[in-house]
């Protein structure tokens, strides 16, 4: 759906239910793309949320999805931008950010404290460095683009398959997002991502309960690399996922659901 | 440039889509031949109803062995999902009925599958859908039929019976120009032959029962969902689109994006409809895709040698398969087909009909049957069986004589399918 923002709408999923449906004391959840990616990564959170007692929305960040404009070209640009969503679906919100998405959670907790009331980092590393044949093949909107990252991005097992979701190959949906992806767009994110060295300044500055769900085996954002962002959040919560790679959210879709649900259910 | 990080297509044919069971340890792929599945909870029941939640319900709509026959479809043609059916005109019908609607309007090119044929002329149109055939080769031919309610573009990427190649980019492309899809049969040619998807096609329907499957023994047909085409920006496709009722008004593409046809088709199509596949048949098409590569090398093989024979027999007035020199598609299956335009040929015999029925008739190795992809060489003469429902003009413009007999050719050693072949041609003329 479309929801007006300003002067402007953004496209987001929230399990088919019309907003003056929705119930305002309801707590609010709202979920981070990566890069080059979109809403619909979330599909298997969204729409259980959604049913069960949340508002729940799977944004589209802007020139991603189905949210026009042009593209925000930094990681705190897109943090205000979550603000501004929160404030408009009613906030404070529960924020869920992967990958991309998470550095996003991290900056809006760290820099809108009165917006956020949680924030889970999924897929998420003190940095993000871009392996250059990636950068590259996204400069030039290559597919190979999308196949790094959907065959990088998945843990061994989905490789083989067992699609919770009878019928999908998860490989190919994710190629799918990311090559569906405005042109241009894969190669900005992956550049903010590569760039972006404030994680552990702003891990200092939220207040906010956060929780790291962490796949073993994730080679995007490998499991060491979340350590020191773990050493410098303020008692955060980690969940580590065996056999899973960087796309926990469909490779270990139960699993996320059940903690967030916990958190959530918790603050 | 590193390569990307993916299991290559014989590793797929063999393990895409099932883990071994973590329960029994089985290394095959169990037969789950049960209708229904217990609920945990009155809430995941809920849940899975509601699609909030991926998971088995009732066997019409998924089944474990099944969905591992989707997964590793999908996984072959490089798409995003797959719905497996009771058989390819199931998949076919599955396809349109999930798009289309009453009013709809379809361009097809004109060479077909009979069956496909006789779908859209005569069984669509009761439901409010027609259709406009075209030249495959011309991409302006389907442009210039379209109208406002054309809703896509069908063909086959190998017609049946004169296995034209279809230029799938350049159909493709046609469709997107005026925001449709183009959807393809690729059963004669399979995923180890050619990929639609790569080349642009939006979504590629298999008869299993054929060179998948490959033993004869099964009917199945699947619709793969190539994930690329944009359902909302198009916005001829409500039921994608818009809110559907049915499911408490979800609006597929808002909530699955690029896997927003595969969901639909489940959904609506498998669950209202109900051609699904039995599982007791997705094993078995499953133990064909295990040797799939293996067989269509030899399927190819075996087809050159058989087009070596025809092309110096004397009973054989032309020869019709994209490899051989004298197909008019013959440089367009070089560039498309590198491993080779798939084992189904036909030919023109001389004497007409009557030669043919005699060919027919002397056969002793061959099979004389209604099918092609099996592993055993079959023949047929398509005028008298499987396209006798049209018309002398329609089987004229199909390209489909009196003297065309079509081979499926298997996997029996190539002296022998030759030895068999030349003493019925030598038979047919006497």
């Amino acid at each position: 759906m479309l929801i007006n923002l300003a002067d402007s709408y953004f496209s987001a999923a929230n399990g088919g239910i019309d907003l003056e449906e929705m119930n305002e004391n309801d707590p609010l959840v709202v979920l981070i793309h990566g890069a080059g990616m979109d809403r619909t990564v979330w599909f298997q959170q969204t729409r259980f949320l959604s049913h069960h007692g949340y508002r729940c929305f799977a944004v589209d960040l802007p020139a991603h999805g189905g949210t026009e404009g042009p593209p925000l070209e930094t990681i705190n640009e897109m943090a205000d931008w979550i603000s501004s969503i929160i404030e408009r679906l009613g906030g404070p919100a529960h924020i869920v950010g992967h990958s991309m998405g998470s550095f996003i959670a991290l900056a809006t907790a760290a820099n809108h404290p009165d917006s956020v009331l949680s924030a889970t980092l999924i897929a998420v590393a003190e940095g993000m460095p871009v392996h250059p044949d990636l950068q590259t093949a996204a400069d030039e909107n290559l597919p190979k683009g999308a196949s790094f990252i959907a065959g990088w991005g998945h843990g061994p097992d989905q490789h083989i398959g067992g699609n919770p979701t009878p019928g999908l190959w998860m490989i190919g949906g994710a190629t799918a997002v990311v090559e569906n992806s405005k042109p241009g767009i894969l190669s900005l994110d992956l550049s903010i991502c590569s760039s972006y060295d404030e994680t552990l300044l702003q891990a200092q500055s939220v207040k906010c309960p956060t929780t790291l769900i962490l796949g073993s085996r994730d080679k995007m954002t490998p499991r060491r690399a979340a350590q020191p962002l773990i050493d410098a959040l303020p008692n955060p919560t980690v969940v580590d996922l065996e056999g899973v790679g960087h796309m926990s959210m469909t490779e270990a879709p139960e699993e996320v659901r059940q903690v967030l649900v916990s958190n959530f259910s918790n603050i | 440039m590193v390569e990307p990080d993916a299991h290559k297509f014989d590793t797929k044919s063999l393990h895409a889509g099932q883990r071994p069971d973590p329960v029994t340890g089985s290394r095959a792929v169990p037969i789950h031949q049960t209708t229904s599945y217990v609920f945990d909870s009155v809430d995941e029941a809920a849940a899975l109803y509601n699609l909030e939640v991926g998971g088995h319900i009732y066997s019409r709509i998924s089944n474990p062995t099944v969905a591992v026959l989707e997964e590793r479809i999908a996984a072959l043609e490089g798409g995003v999902g797959a719905v497996c059916t009771s058989s390819g005109m199931a998949a076919f019908h599955l396809a349109v009925a999930t798009l289309l609607n009453t009013g709809d309007h379809i361009v097809s090119s004109q060479n077909l599958y009979g069956g496909s044929h006789n779908m859209m002329t005569f069984t669509m149109p009761r439901f409010g859908i027609s259709t406009t055939f075209v030249d495959p080769h011309e991409p302006q031919s389907f442009l210039d039929a379209a109208n406002e309610n054309t809703k896509l573009f069908y063909a086959e990427v190998l017609g049946n019976p004169g296995i034209e190649v279809l230029d799938i980019e350049a159909i493709a492309d046609a469709a997107h120009s005026i925001g449709v899809p183009l959807v393809v049969d690729a059963t004669f040619a399979t995923p180890y032959l050619i990929r639609p998807i790569e080349h642009g096609a939006d979504v590629v329907i298999h008869s299993l029962t054929k060179f998948l499957g490959g033993h004869g023994i099964a009917i199945g047909g699947a619709v793969v969902d190539g994930g690329r085409f944009d359902w909302a920006a198009s916005g001829k496709f409500p039921t994608l689109s818009e809110p559907y009722d049915g499911y408490h008004g979800i609006v597929f593409t808002d909530e699955f994006g690029p896997q927003a046809l595969s969901m639909r088709a489940r959904a609506e199509g498998l669950k209202d409809f109900g051609a699904c596949m039995s599982p007791s048949n997705a094993f078995y098409l499953l133990q064909g895709i295990e040797t799939l590569p293996l067989r269509m090398q030899k399927h190819v093989s075996n087809t050159h040698s058989v087009l070596d024979l025809l092309d110096r027999h004397d009973a054989v007035e032309w020869i019709r398969h994209p490899d051989h020199p004298s197909h008019p598609d013959h440089e367009l299956a070089k560039r498309l087909y590198t491993k080779g335009s798939g084992a189904i040929l036909s030919f023109g015999i001389s004497g007409g009909r009557e030669a043919g029925k005699k060919f027919i008739e002397s056969v002793e190795l061959a099979s004389h049957l209604a099918n092609v992809g099996d592993a055993k060489t079959l023949v047929i003469h398509p005028a008298s069986t499987t396209h006798q429902q049209m018309s002398a003009e329609d089987l004229l413009t199909a390209g489909i004589g009196e003297d065309l007999i079509r081979i499926s050719v298997g996997l029996e050693d190539p002296a022998d399918i030759c030895a068999d072949l030349d003493r019925a041609l030598k038979a047919s003329q006497r």
